[in-house]
């Protein structure tokens, strides 16, 4: 016991003390960081040796000696990049095997879909109208692409070629896949056994199979699957394929967000009064949503990346196109041109997409701070 | 039980029953179907056929194989194929993958600008487009046997492939088989193909892409207290790093790259486009020789969750030892 | 959360019910009415083979196999256009067949009989063919047995692999096989040079010779071995009727060059009296009542499409880039093993 020897105000303080400033973060400026070691010159020193090396040729290949006009012969002709083969086979690249004639039709299902994408990015368009308006986008680029009941010339979807196919599988088997992959995260939460246990079985089996194989399933099985008569297309079997695909990832990812909202949440709703699938729809579901929006874009950047797979069981997307164009002898095969085209178009896509993720989630967090 | 939760209890019971006799209604008629399909064209069933010779060619494998082995030995084959690539692929990637997290991290602008690149345009672009351009690349761009590149002495590059010399075991000795002219190929040594390197440069890019932030978010979830506390005992970098900083970022790290490794095998199955034998492309084959679509199918599905599960069972008693460690 | 379920599910069922346009059902042996209630003939195509089945650069179908299923048209429903094409690949046209998605395939496909087994009917060889390999002619080879130690890039999906490997075997010659999954990577690699030899139909290699190279005749094809390949257009089992129309589709092109009958002269030669002729035009009751079609459905193939002869020179002969010589595919009377059936 230590006994106090002099008057107890003396111990308490009067003012609380002056708040001490932040610890500031180890950051250095760019030019500090360059030759701030031994590790960090040399690794200075070596990039900057190997890209005076390359970029120097790279350049000179594809933009000094770069080849934008002319025919074949200009081609083998001059060392650089031969652009002018994507200027005369673009449209083949770009559209297959579409019947020239018709090809209007292709390049109106693109730009219809890429501009309803475009008109969805601002968050204040989500509203129901956008919702029908790709509802019957949809089926108006399906109608239009095979000409069934609008008059037009019947195209087969075996002769569908190109970016429409690309654009037209990402868009079906997301438009497909995303209440799919609702109804299955609910029922992979349900407390009934029965459902859970079922969609457990499917999310597990397909994302431990390659996509290639359940492409390859589908146009296998598929067939012997239907009654005699019965047929499916090689298009809807690939669709069928990525649908079950983005089922399933998306399910596992919508789940996460699912478990991490409180039970308050919906505690709170029922008090309130609200019915089973109006909590869903107003309280849950876009908490959830929000809550997993980086892991939901990086799923959608990855099932676009995939619509690339289909050029295996024999669908003319994108690639394969390209792939057909480069078998052409007339031309010195420049492969690196042509794939570094489809890549961009890829990229340009996927890139997008992961920028305005990171947008919305910016948007997101202001929202809620208070 | 309350009257509320009995009335959900029945309505879901119901609504189990109805779900599951939808699926089995589902499957019984997808099943009638295919055996009525089968048997009206003459297909055989059954899995006889894996004793049958295959007689189709295998452009290379790990095991030996020729076309008078078995659709059962052709199907091993190619699971040896795969298996190998998936774990060279996952060496590889994870090596790179902790030099790249490194360098991301790095206060270089260079060497964290550059890798950002790297990582940016590999994960954004499909793995198809870059082993088509890889295997382009090579096949194109390199030259034909009579014109070899000869970097070393025994070693040659040309678009079939390259040759190193290697040790072999013959008539009971060991010996140095050294790549030889002949008037179409080398023959001798061991030969690397170009559609084996085309799949294995795309493939660990592409991995380690995302090794390389998987690595780095874990690191960076260490908080800094503890590189702080480790510094102030006087650790160097090195030994802080090793001792302090990966057992705890490893229980961030080991989980998603569970899933990256079985991704690996998963994305594997592309080497079929390249043209080198993994097991989907084998049995493929196999299908087409025998028609028989759904024995090969079950096949196909069978290794694919085997592989999965025996790799999730494999990780996940890793993550579990590591997770006891904690205090 | 129930009424989700509930609602889904019928949202489902009526989409699954509507989705598939209701297919006139190609049951089992009636072939021939859907077909007619269709309006056109299904045919499988391979799409990348010039002179057997590729479109132009209109999309208008033209080759070999794309005339005998105009043919097969002319016949049931009277118009050579009325005809629709699916391309498929080596692994997918055999399953195509078989599941009803196509009625015919005349594409170029081996008469083996594991295939014939297996639920498809081959109605009668369009075209006798060999296995070869195209090489370059740098390489010297003129013949197999030169061929040791060589690389040799295969589709897979076809007899040819099981060929490729006999042949290795037979002659010893340690060939190296280099597989891919589509016939367009194959022959991209082979003619990359990451390959010394190509090995396919010899009639494909032809024509790849001709329409992918700059510079045809740097290139050799010959022989892998002495057996003889008949490419036959097949259908499936389980309808007699339609096989026997599609036998007899192409016996009628076949008999048409054995009675002179071309398309320009067909029109004057109707109103001979030659019995055969008669018969053939259908001016005599002859076999169309029974095969089902209208009795001059003989006449209209050789009006609409023409011969054999006139097909083969046509598409792939004299009369074409690629020139192959008929050799084996004349008439037996002319010194090869295409035997005319009689109609009577």
């Amino acid at each position: 016991m230590i006994a106090a020897t002099g008057p107890v105000e003396a111990f308490v303080q009067s003012a609380p003390l002056p708040p001490r400033p932040a610890p500031a973060a180890p950051r250095m400026a760019w030019h500090e960081g360059l030759f701030a070691g031994l590790a960090s010159s040399a690794a200075t020193v070596t990039i900057a040796l190997l890209l005076a090396m390359a970029a120097p040729h790279l350049l000179s290949w594809a933009v000094v000696n770069g080849i934008w006009h002319g025919g074949p012969a200009a081609c083998r002709a001059g060392e650089g990049a031969c652009w002018a083969f994507l200027t005369a086979k673009g449209p083949q690249i770009l559209f297959g095997i579409y019947p020239p004639g018709e090809r209007w039709r292709a390049i109106a299902v693109v730009v219809a879909l890429t501009a309803l994408a475009l008109w969805t990015l601002p968050p204040a368009h989500w509203t129901r109208r956008t919702l029908i308006a790709w509802i019957v986008g949809i089926l108006l680029s399906l109608l239009v692409m095979g000409g069934a009941w609008l008059g037009l010339e019947p195209v087969p979807t075996s002769a569908w070629g190109g970016l429409p196919i690309t654009l037209l599988l990402t868009v079906l088997s997301l438009a497909i896949g995303f209440p799919a992959a609702i109804m299955l995260a609910l029922c992979r939460r349900s407390p009934a056994p029965i459902l859970r246990w079922m969609s457990i079985g499917f999310i597990e089996i397909v994302r431990g199979l390659p996509l290639l194989s359940m492409l390859f399933i589908a146009a296998v099985l598929l067939p012997i699957m239907l009654p005699e008569g019965f047929t499916i297309d090689n298009f809807t079997r690939a669709l069928a394929a990525l649908c079950c695909y983005s089922a399933a990832y998306l399910a596992e990812v919508l789940r996460g967000g699912l478990q991490a909202i409180p039970p308050g949440q919906a505690e709170a709703a029922a008090a309130l009064g609200l019915q089973r699938w109006q909590t869903l729809r107003f309280i849950v579901l876009p908490q959830a949503i929000g809550k997993v929006l980086p892991a939901l874009t990086n799923t959608v950047v990855v099932i676009i990346k995939n619509t690339g797979l289909v050029l295996v069981v024999g669908l003319f997307d994108l690639l394969s196109s390209a792939r057909a164009a480069l078998t052409d002898p007339d031309w010195p095969a420049p492969f690196a041109e042509t794939f570094a085209f489809v890549a961009l178009i890829y990229f340009a896509i996927c890139f997008g997409i992961s920028r305005y993720s990171l947008f919305l989630e910016t948007r997101m967090n202001m929202g809620h701070r208070r | 039980m309350s009257r509320s939760s009995r009335r959900y209890f029945a309505r879901s019971f119901v609504l189990q029953l109805v779900a599951l006799a939808a699926v089995i209604a589902l499957v019984i008629w997808l099943a009638t179907n295919a055996v009525h399909n089968l048997a009206s064209r003459g297909i055989a069933t059954g899995f006889d056929f894996l004793d049958r010779a295959a007689r189709f060619p295998i452009s290379e494998s790990l095991l030996p194989y020729t076309p008078s082995d078995s659709f059962a030995w052709a199907l091993a084959v190619g699971l040896g194929n795969t298996i190998l690539l998936s774990m060279l692929v996952a060496i590889l990637s994870t090596a790179f993958g902790v030099l790249l997290a490194q360098a991301r991290r790095s206060h270089n602008p260079l060497a964290s600008g550059l890798t950002a690149i790297f990582v940016e345009s590999v994960r954004n672009t499909p793995l198809i487009v870059q082993l088509l351009f890889f295997y382009s690349a090579l096949i194109f761009s390199l030259p034909g046997p009579h014109a070899a590149l000869n970097p070393a002495p025994g070693v040659f590059l040309t678009n079939r492939g390259l040759y190193l010399p290697w040790p072999m075991f013959d008539h009971g000795r060991w010996l140095l088989s050294s790549p030889i002219t002949g008037h179409f190929n080398f023959e001798g040594g061991l030969v690397l193909s170009p559609e084996f390197v085309a799949i294995v440069v795309g493939l660990t890019l592409y991995s380690t892409s995302y090794a390389a932030e998987i690595i780095r978010s874990g690191i960076e979830a260490v908080p800094l207290g503890q590189w702080e506390a480790a510094r102030a005992l006087g650790l160097p970098e090195r030994r802080l790093f090793r001792l302090v900083i990966m057992p705890q970022a490893l229980r961030v790290i080991v989980p998603p790259m569970t899933s990256q490794y079985i991704n690996i095998v998963k994305n594997s199955t592309l080497a079929l486009v390249v043209g080198y034998p993994d097991i989907s492309f084998v049995t493929a084959t196999t299908i087409n020789q025998t028609g028989q679509a759904i024995e090969g199918v079950a096949i196909l599905v069978l290794i694919f969750l085997v592989i999965n599960f025996a790799a999730s069972a494999v990780l996940n008693a890793f993550n579990r030892r590591l997770a006891s460690r904690v205090r | 959360m129930a009424r989700l379920f509930l609602a889904s599910t019928a949202i489902l069922a009526l989409l699954g019910g509507c989705s598939q346009a209701p297919a006139p059902a190609a049951r089992f042996g009636g072939t021939l009415e859907a077909v007619r209630m269709r309006g056109y003939v299904r045919c499988g195509a391979s799409g990348n083979t010039v002179g057997f089945s590729t479109p132009d650069d209109k999309g208008y179908w033209g080759g070999l196999d794309v005339d005998t299923c105009r043919a097969i048209a002319a016949a049931v429903l009277g118009d050579k256009d009325k005809v629709r094409f699916v391309p498929l690949n080596g692994q997918q046209r055999l399953t195509a067949l078989q599941t009803g998605e196509i009625d015919v395939l005349p594409r170029a496909t081996t008469w083996t009989l594991a295939r014939d087994a297996n639920g498809i009917n081959f109605t009668v060889p369009n075209f006798f063919d060999y296995t070869g390999f195209m090489v370059r002619k740098a390489s010297g080879a003129v013949r197999a047995q030169d061929l040791k130690g060589a690389s040799v890039c295969i589709q897979t999906g076809s007899v040819t692999e099981v060929t490729f490997a006999n042949v290795s075997r037979r002659y010893a010659l340690n060939l190296h096989p280099v597989v891919f999954d589509t016939t367009q990577a194959s022959r991209q690699a082979f003619f990359s040079g990451r390959c010394d030899a190509l090995i396919t139909d010899a009639s494909a290699l032809a024509s790849v010779k001709v329409t992918m190279t700059t510079n045809p005749d740097d290139y050799r094809i010959f022989p892998a071995d002495d057996v003889i390949t008949a490419l036959t257009p097949a259908v499936r089992h389980g309808d007699d009727r339609w096989f026997d129309i599609v036998k007899a589709s192409i016996d009628a092109m076949l008999m048409g060059e054995q009675l002179g009958l071309t398309r320009q002269n067909i029109d004057e030669q109707r109103s001979s009296g030659n019995p055969d002729i008669r018969s053939f035009v259908g001016k005599e009751p002859g076999v169309g009542a029974a095969l089902g079609l209208h009795e001059d459905w003989a006449y209209q193939i050789i009006r609409q499409v023409g011969n054999y002869g006139e097909l083969y020179e046509g598409n792939v002969g004299s009369a074409s880039k690629l020139k192959i010589p008929r050799g084996l595919n004349r008439l037996q009377r002319d010194g090869g093993i295409m035997v005319p059936i009689p109609f009577n």
